[in-house]
């Protein structure tokens, strides 16, 4: 076993780890902290898969712009004391049941019909940044615009909902 | 050094079956938010992955645009947070059943 690969399964199991630790937790602040954790190793893993852009561009958006609007939030409005799960057994138990049916279900059907290996590519001559620029202002100008427009739009929205009524 | 893609795309599903049972049992809305944002980045994992996999940098493009769209539901999703509990003076999901009050 390389340490390449190694080093994958150390960010994977630390993205499942913070995965875990975030549905549990009972203070929304730990639930957050261990999220960027989980982003953070995630990023990691596009690094492995040779995604330097994607890997920027999750730490600046998910880690640093996201999260920190999700705890913002948090502070804002927690002001309750944690309090005991309130579904009961059977929604607890048909909740996990099914998403467990659903996870061994695609779960057969990844390692029934996996991809061959990839094929080593030869490294490119530009690197990975240059490459998405490229594509990105030149095949996708079109999604890339509409993207920028849903951001005005969403921002608008936020400000509209979220000021103080007058 | 290349990854088996199996192993990935198996990350990726155990990152969507967390997302989807931190939506279904948690009660407090700005978990289940983050809950879905994990749901997001597990499709984005699968992406990249796929773009890897057949050299083609589409599948990291579509990812970018993945964290954009994500960006702006969160960014909406809180706002509606933010009304919710100025009315309502809660977070919980079990509190916030009448349409109109």
């Amino acid at each position: 076993m390389n340490l390449g690969l190694l080093v994958f399964y150390f960010f994977a199991a630390l993205a499942v780890v913070g995965g875990l630790m975030m549905v549990t937790r009972k203070n929304a602040v730990h639930s957050a902290v261990y999220l960027v954790l989980t982003f953070i190793a995630i990023a990691a893993i596009y690094v492995l898969l040779g995604a330097e852009f994607l890997f920027a561009v999750q730490v600046l958006v998910y880690a640093g712009g996201i999260m920190v609007l999700f705890l913002f939030v948090i502070m804002l409005v927690n002001l309750e004391e944690p309090r005991r799960y309130s579904g009961g057994r059977l929604h607890l138990g048909l909740s996990a049941g099914l998403t467990l049916i659903l996870f061994g279900m695609l779960a057969v059907v990844f390692v029934k019909d996996a991809p061959p290996a990839a094929a080593v590519a030869a490294s490119p001559a530009e690197g990975n940044l240059q490459l998405v620029g490229a594509l990105l202002y030149q095949n996708y100008l079109i999604p890339f615009e509409v993207v920028s427009l849903l951001l005005l739009v969403a921002m608008i929205g936020a400000i509209v909902l979220g000021r103080p009524r007058a | 050094m290349a990854i088996p893609p199996e192993h990935l795309l198996i990350l990726s599903l155990i990152l969507v079956a967390i997302g989807i049972t931190g939506v279904l049992i948690r009660r407090n809305v700005i978990i289940i938010l983050m809950s879905i944002e994990l749901i997001l980045n597990a499709a984005n994992i699968n992406f990249v992955t796929f773009s890897r996999q057949w050299n083609n940098l589409v599948g990291q493009i579509f990812g970018v645009f993945n964290i954009t769209v994500a960006a702006a539901e969160v960014a909406v999703g809180l706002a509606i947070v933010i009304a919710l509990f100025r009315n309502r003076e809660t977070v919980n999901v079990d509190e916030m059943n009448l349409m109109k009050w």
